[in-house]
């Protein structure tokens, strides 16, 4: 038995056949959802299904390839990727091409355009791999907090300024992976990033006044609980209270000032404080209908109605998730949503039983990417998130997220089945 | 290694004091070993989102339903399905109104304006298609855009059927386009518009009064004629088809391969008792006068004709044109919407001298030999205009039109001692006429029917205070006063006369085109209780005014055709006399009864009697010996006052 054979039995087929179960469902609802009686071949290359069969060929060949290549390789050229990936974000805030409202491609000639935020997210996560694994950075050392937390931030300010939001919000997703490998307050700030979201909400909903009565009344019960059990950090727990008044009381700035008009409507849709179907809720209530009409067992393979004659915008991409809902109803989607987690549950448990830090921090990152990127996609879809326009891995049509998703988990399952030998 | 990591996590999992739990989960210090076990937390978080998401799906697509009827609005459109109207025909099965295809040429500007590089839109060659040019084009094109850039709005209307077939071969280049079939009525001969009436889109009132909700806005409705009368059977029943339709509202196809559609019933066809040659022959002769011709086949009750004059073409109210030509019809001083058969209310004259006699021989206040006296001119209250015998029997005043006679055979009638006084007298009276289908309508399928007049004994009492005897309303004897008919009420009481004591209420159906029966009020018989022994002293006295030697109308008699008539020259307030005749032929088994009414026609022998007697011939013979009379009646105009 050669190496390579050896390797290549190594590999966590669990993950493996999620991520295919994933990528048909993915073509099949592509196809549905695109279906043309003139074209009515789901190999039609002259269609987005046909497409999407070389999107999906090519990462099969990319995936396979990593295999192949040595696993230290990525380890070895982690900054190099990242570094490249950077120029070419810096690259589209040049010569990029503007898609509704965000630059953020990049036309290579003969009508193949790349998006290279798609590929910034994998390249952050090598180099903070890279970062935290190569030179046994321990997070408990200032330098090393201040460059990782850096490592992140640059490539989402980059994605940022090609007013992209939809993916500078994904690199949110390394928190998970900085609370894991111990950085100072990353749960705190976890903590305090739910607390802050329902602030917000609870703010726009119940208007500021409502919401200084009510914490004017949770820290007047506060007070009189740490004076009762004399409790000595009082001090710790008044500045709380004062960063949740600040923060209530900059929320109608922040909404009215920071946010621009589509994502300030987009929140009061969803917190139905706007009521505009056909407007700016034209999407998620579409959308909505979509899924909602699909009912227990869905209407069948191409039967949707909904879907298919173009009522839900975006349907073969961002809302790729409304076809699945409405053909293979409930059934359907609890299945994309247990593959889902399932291979996020996979991918962490394999993250644990790395030797390497770098192979775990790496697992880490892209687990989280994921997750947000399945949070936010299939959230907005059935009306629990703002719209957000990124894909959902896999499933979404599109060459550059197809391709950067599957070389993303590609180098992870080559990490782990290298995981014996990497000592 | 391993091994030492899971007892950790079981101990910070099982341990008493949550506190280690929340120092592994959130404080700082601690091992990377210690730090494995916050996976736990960042798992719970993927699986509590998944399971929320989970139940947030089962909610939405299993317990709501509220999003699948939503979705059935969105994406299957009910297209209405309109059945083919049904066909009217004349007696004899000449078709009177057919449903002709008109194409709309229909435009979504949206398609139509989309830039396609391969195959560029040829503007030139549509506009050589269409035989219009460029400017008309883009008119055209923006009207429409203007209307909606994305639904379909008409760009050119009525495209006649060969340049339909032309332009529909090769449309499949023009994206955008599509033809849409309408049907509008058509009349193939221009006659009878009154009756054939008209259909038009669906009013605000006539929707509220829709009571089956079987209208929509914007449906097409009888609005007049026959088409008011039997729109429910002419009209079929809509069908319905459902298609699936994308956002962008273009149809994709049927829904369900058509297993909820359904399919129209056609409307049912109608044949008129009018008979085409007939009422077009009416309408010649009555060019150039004002009036009408109602003729009624006695056995049975159908209207032959229904002429009312000035008429028009009906195909004027059909088509892009129907607004302009309503409004020059409306405007026209000879109202020529009026249908004056059936709308217009005249005093009878003399021919009322029939009823007056048939009521005063059944209440056996005269008999056949009764003789009035007669000073002609001289007579009182009322003056004698015929020159006949000082005392005719009833015959020779039938004959004669004799006026004293009849006044005094009124004033028998409601001072007959039987019924105690003059006003139950009038009431008797009344009610004579009524049953004789006088004073109110017959209710059949003739639409906005008229009742006419026959004043009621509480109106002669608020009239004159109570007091009123047989000389205050001596008018009423001879067809005048306040009596009013409508030639429909009057071509009936020739019928009747010409049944020799029954009739059936007029009506214009005869038959539908299928074994559905016709309604039962026109298939019975009314008897208004009038001894036939009268009624046929009456025929008979009628027969004398063409045969005898003084009857008014003696100059158009014919040797093979026994006619029988009375003339009738009505006083009226709007100028000259109105020339009226009631008549109906042949003596025995008579085929038609007929009323004229020629709007101050002066002498009732002068227009009406000819006319009525022409129309004979032209039923019965199916031309006329008579040419000259023919031309001359035709030609003759009257003159009225109020013409442009």
């Amino acid at each position: 038995m050669n190496e390579r054979n050896k390797i290549i039995g190594k590999i966590d087929w669990v993950t493996v056949l999620i991520y295919l179960a994933l990528v048909i469902i993915g073509w099949f609802s592509i196809f549905s959802a695109k279906y043309d009686e003139m074209h009515p071949s789901i190999f039609d290359l002259s269609q987005v299904y046909g497409k999407q069969l070389i999107w999906i060929g090519a990462s099969l060949l990319i995936g396979f390839v990593i295999l192949l290549i040595d696993a230290k390789f990525f380890n070895a050229f982690s900054m190099w990727i990242y570094v490249i990936v950077l120029a070419s974000l810096f690259m589209v805030l040049v010569y990029g091409k503007a898609t509704k409202g965000a630059t953020s491609w990049i036309d290579l000639g003969a009508g193949i355009k790349f998006q290279p935020s798609e590929f910034a997210k994998m390249a952050t996560a090598l180099a903070l791999a890279g970062y935290l694994g190569n030179y046994d950075n321990d997070l408990q050392k200032r330098r090393n907090q201040v460059v990782a937390i850096i490592l992140v931030l640059i490539p989402m300010a980059l994605v940022l300024l090609q007013n992209d939001t939809g993916s500078a919000i994904v690199f949110v997703s390394f928190i998970f992976v900085f609370y894991r490998e111990g950085l100072p307050g990353a749960g705190w700030v976890m903590m305090a990033g739910v607390v802050a979201v329902l602030l917000f909400v609870f703010t726009l909903v119940w208007s500021q006044k409502v919401m200084y009565i009510i914490l004017g009344s949770l820290l007047v019960l506060a007070v009189v609980y740490y004076l009762i059990n004399k409790k000595k950090d009082i001090a710790k727990m008044i500045a709380i209270f004062a960063c949740m008044f600040v923060f209530v009381f900059s929320v109608d700035y922040a909404f009215n000032k920071v946010l621009q008009e589509h994502q300030r409507n987009r929140i009061l849709v969803l917190l139905g404080q706007l009521d505009d179907p056909k407007g700016v809720g034209y999407n998620v209530h579409q959308s909505k209908i979509a899924i909602g009409s699909g009912g227990l067992m869905g209407k069948g393979f191409l039967q949707g109605t909904q879907t298919k004659y173009d009522f839900v915008p975006e349907q073969h991409t961002d809302f790729i998730f409304c076809t699945v809902g409405e053909e293979g109803g409930f059934l359907g989607t609890s299945v994309v949503v247990l593959l889902y987690v399932a291979l996020l549950v996979r991918i962490i448990t394999l993250a644990e039983r790395q030797r390497s830090s770098f192979s775990r921090v790496y697992g880490y990152s892209i687990a989280g990417i994921f997750f947000v990127h399945f949070a936010i996609n299939i959230g907005m879809a059935i009306g629990l998130v703002p719209v957000i326009g990124i894909p959902l891995p896999f499933l979404s049509y599109g060459g550059s997220s197809m391709l950067a998703f599957t070389i993303m988990l590609a180098i992870f399952v080559k990490q782990d089945a290298y995981r014996l030998v990497n000592l | 290694m391993k091994k030492n990591q899971k007892k950790r996590i079981e101990n910070a999992l099982t341990s008493r004091k949550t506190n280690t739990f929340v120092n592994h989960i959130f404080i700082m210090r601690t091992s990377n070993n210690n730090l494995s076990s916050r996976r736990l937390l960042i798992m719970g978080i993927f699986i509590a989102v998944g399971l929320l998401y989970i139940v947030r799906l089962f909610l939405l697509q299993v317990v709501d339903t509220k999003y699948k009827a939503m979705a059935d609005n969105n994406a299957l459109r009910y297209v209405t399905q309109y059945p083919a109207r049904g066909k009217v025909y004349d007696r004899n099965g000449r078709l009177l109104v057919f449903n002709e295809a008109v194409y709309d040429l229909m435009v979504i500007p949206k398609q139509a304006m989309k830039r396609d590089t391969l195959r560029p839109f040829d503007t030139a060659t549509f506009c050589r298609l269409l035989d219009i040019d460029k400017t008309s084009f883009i008119e055209r094109m923006n009207k429409a855009k203007k209307e909606s850039y994305l639904k379909p709005s008409p760009f050119m209307t009525q495209v006649s059927k060969e340049n339909y077939a032309h332009i529909a071969e090769v449309l499949y280049r023009f994206p955008g386009f599509y033809f849409q079939t309408r049907t509008v009525r058509h009349y193939p001969l221009s006659i009878a518009a009154h009756t054939l009436g008209d259909i038009g889109e669906i009013s605000r009132n006539e929707l509220d009064k829709d009571e089956e909700d079987y209208y929509r806005q914007g449906d097409y409705i009888g609005k007049s004629g026959i088409e008011k009368s039997y729109e429910k059977e002419l009209r079929g029943v809509k069908g319905l088809k459902v298609m699936m339709v994308d956002v962008h509202n273009r149809e994709m196809g049927s829904f369900m391969d058509g297993e909820l559609d359904k399919e129209p019933v056609a409307g049912k066809d109608i044949f008129l008792g009018m008979d085409a040659e007939l009422q077009a022959y009416g309408e010649q002769l009555m060019v150039g006068k004002i009036g009408s011709i109602v003729a009624i086949e006695p056995a049975t009750g159908q209207i032959l004709a229904f002429v009312t004059s000035p008429t028009y073409d009906p195909n004027l109210l059909v088509g892009r044109e129907r607004g302009k030509h309503y409004k020059e019809l409306q405007e026209d001083p000879m109202k020529p919407l009026i249908n004056r058969a059936t709308n217009g209310t005249y005093p009878p004259g003399s021919t009322f001298k029939s009823v007056v006699g048939l009521i005063a021989m059944q209440s056996g206040s005269i008999t056949p030999a009764t003789c009035f006296h007669c000073a002609g001119p001289g007579s009182l209250p009322i003056k004698c205009t015929h020159h006949h015998g000082s005392s005719p029997d009833f015959a020779n005043a039938i004959m004669n039109s004799c006026n004293p006679y009849f006044y005094e055979s009124f004033k028998a009638t409601i001072n007959n001692p039987k019924f105690g006084n003059i006003k139950e007298g009038y009431q008797y009276w009344k009610d004579m006429t009524y049953k004789l289908g006088l004073g109110h309508k017959f209710g059949t399928d003739i639409p906005y029917e008229r009742p006419g007049n026959i004043p009621t004994r509480e109106y002669y009492d608020r009239m004159y205070g109570g007091q009123w005897n047989s000389v205050t309303i001596r008018s009423l004897g001879i067809g005048q006063g306040e009596v009013l008919v409508t030639p429909l009420q009057l071509a009936n009481i020739a019928a009747y006369i010409a049944n020799e004591g029954y009739y059936y209420p007029p009506h214009l159906i005869k038959c539908f085109g299928d074994t559905t029966a016709i309604p039962e009020v026109m298939t019975t018989k009314v008897d208004p209780g009038i001894d036939s022994r009268y009624v046929r002293v009456m025929k008979a006295g009628l027969r004398t005014v063409f045969s005898g030697s003084a009857g008014t109308a003696r100059r158009y008699e014919m040797k093979d055709i026994p006619q029988c008539g009375k003339t009738g020259t009505a006083q009226n307030p709007h100028g000259n006399y109105h020339s009226n005749f009631i008549a109906f032929a042949p003596y025995d088994h008579p085929k038609i009864a007929l009323a004229v009414i020629i709007e101050n026609g002066g002498y009732g022998a002068t227009w009406a009697a000819p006319i009525a007697s022409l129309m004979i011939e032209k039923y019965i013979r199916g031309y006329t010996l008579r040419e000259d009379l023919e031309k001359r009646m035709m030609e003759g105009r009257i003159s009225y006052k109020n013409e442009r």
